[in-house]
């Protein structure tokens, strides 16, 4: 295993200048999610047009580099899709990282996917797998307004 | 004494992690094991396998014998009165919620008071929890200062009429503090509450002796004082052992069963129902003659050379904060690094061969009294060297490079 290509320099960048942080305004939507084993916390804002198309997405949270780069990088590519294509990057992304699957979506542009391909990393680290997914289950949550916190114990197992 | 030596008798540091050298700072979660250990589990299984207890046949004496040769070996290590208020559990965990539950059952009932401390492990606080939810009981938390020290006065102001009993570590696993639970069983006993204490950091690291200490109750982890896992040891006096109904039902813990009643066994086989864990037991006595041929005192010694060294050395570095600074300190470090997450630091830590954990440490009441989410611990054991913490130094530098921090 190779540190480098886990702590990416665009990780790391992310991980302290996070994009996207606080409450943005007029947002429609929102969710929580909570990772019991180490603490970390995430709450996303999601502001869906009446053309489901996201507006704008903005987060709040606490926890690693990984979970903060990772939350940072979804609001960043998320940010202009409709919800449908939200959803496809967000399962396509969860495969990559949870069964090691090439990334397969047309809804990214090459610069995006190298982006996204930057946390792939996480693979190899299953200690670290729901540091990285933590935040886009949360996002699927707020995208279909579901109420119920985001538990990785209970949704990863 | 002769670190090196030592080390060698634990197999696990031949091999290597990340293709470097291990350096285990893991031992409050759990120690390794000595090669005698391994060897005393493995000859049982080969030649000596009985189960204990019911049979006649001569492996079974054997076994029944070698069982409670543990069971002594373990009453002299902590200086208890009796071999019947040697109890083995699944872990300590089980010790406490023995306690727990059929102290509870006695005693407990809606309004009184169980008096623990900011400091307990989620394990000496989840049993009592039960109790809360059952019978409608009070939990009290005794409060720390940001030293990590127990602050005694307002410990004894907390004891009221309706306290029934004090449950408290002997040494955190977070801040390393050594609580003076002397002092603490002195005041309680002067009210006539039992005290609880839970010995899992204590038992591997500091002297224990039940008699002097005069606790009512102690808890020990056998996988942690360099024993195998699945036993624990719960130490109880003679009279609430005696008194308190039976924990868990079946073979073994009865004395004769009819349609219309049921009699319990005398003491210990009171608490010891079904197969228990034989061999691991058996093999337990090979961890106690393993500390009894360094001497506790060499041991607590060289843990706190150890622990100063790699205190001054952490100090040194940037960034680096230590959590807690407490009178009396054994061999566990808890620490941030600002500006990186503790995940992030035994990751990285990891890459070095270095083998730290990483969290809440199961005491998400402290991490909240200290304002903290989460922080990295180094722990300490016999096998651990100077050159384990220079190691560990080198890699949390290694950590602030990743980070660039400055």
């Amino acid at each position: 295993m190779d540190l480098k290509e886990l702590y990416q320099d665009i990780i790391v960048e992310h991980g302290k200048s996070p994009r996207n942080f606080g409450k943005c305004n007029g947002h429609n939507h929102e969710a929580k999610g909570h990772n019991p084993l180490c603490g970390d916390q995430v709450q996303v804002y999601l502001k869906l047009n009446d053309n489901k198309k996201v507006e704008n997405l903005t987060f709040e949270g606490s926890g690693c580099a990984i979970s903060m780069a990772s939350t940072s990088i979804m609001t960043e590519l998320i940010k202009g899709k409709s919800s449908l294509s939200a959803k496809n990057i967000i399962n396509a992304f969860l495969n990559m990282i949870k069964s090691g699957s090439e990334l397969k979506t047309n809804d990214l542009n090459e610069d995006q996917k190298i982006k996204i391909m930057s946390l792939s990393g996480v693979k190899q680290y299953p200690m670290r797998v729901k540091c990285a997914t933590l935040a886009w289950h949360t996002l699927i949550s707020a995208i279909d307004g579901k109420k119920v916190e985001i538990n990785t114990e209970v949704i990863d197992k | 004494m002769n670190i090196e030596n030592i080390k060698s008798q634990f197999p696990i540091f031949k091999k290597k992690i990340n293709g470097k050298p291990l350096v285990y700072l893991d031992s409050s979660n759990s120690s390794q094991k000595p090669m005698s250990v391994i060897n005393r589990l493995n000859d049982f299984y080969k030649n000596e396998f009985s189960n204990i207890g019911r049979s006649i046949h001569s492996l079974s004496v054997n076994a029944t014998n070698k069982y409670e040769e543990t069971r002594v070996s373990i009453k002299n290590f902590i200086n208890a009165s009796s071999k019947d208020e040697i109890i083995f559990t699944k872990n300590a965990t089980e010790s406490i919620n023995l306690v727990a539950s059929t102290f509870g059952q006695q005693n407990i009932k809606k309004g009184d008071e169980i008096l623990i401390t900011e400091l307990e492990h989620h394990s000496n606080y989840v049993p009592w929890n039960y109790l809360r939810e059952s019978k409608g009981a009070v939990i009290k938390f005794a409060p720390i200062n940001d030293d990590g020290d127990l602050i005694i006065s307002e410990f004894e102001k907390l004891i009221t009429s309706k306290t029934k009993i004090v449950a408290v570590t002997h040494l955190s696993n977070v801040t390393g503090t050594i609580v003076p639970v002397k002092e603490i069983i002195d005041i309680a006993h002067k009210k006539n509450i039992p005290v609880l204490v839970d010995g899992c950091q204590s038992a591997p690291h500091i002297k224990i002796d039940v008699k002097d200490l005069d606790c009512d109750f102690y808890a020990i982890s056998c996988h942690k004082v360099y024993g195998p896992t699945g036993i624990g040891v719960l130490y109880g006096k003679k009279k609430w052992l005696e008194k308190l109904p039976p924990y868990i039902g079946g073979g073994g813990m009865i004395q004769e069963v009819k349609k219309d009643r049921i009699s319990y066994a005398p003491l210990p086989e009171k608490y010891e129902a079904g197969t228990m864990p034989t061999a691991e037991v058996v093999a337990f006595n090979e961890s106690i003659k393993f500390m009894q041929s360094i001497g506790i005192e060499n041991l607590v010694n060289h843990e706190r050379e150890l622990t100063n060294y790699a205190l001054e050395k952490l100090k040194t570095i940037n960034s680096v904060k230590i959590i807690g600074n407490p009178k009396n300190k054994a061999g566990v470090i808890s620490f941030t690094i600002k500006g990186v997450h503790p995940h992030d630091i035994a990751t990285i830590l990891d890459e070095d061969g270095v083998a730290i954990r990483a969290g809440h440490h199961c005491c998400q009441i402290l991490h909240q009294r200290l304002n903290l989410t989460a922080t990295a611990r180094a722990s300490f054991g016999i096998y651990n060297t100077k050159e384990d913490i220079d190691i560990l130094c080198g890699a949390i530098e290694n950590c602030r490079k990743v980070f660039d921090l400055k």
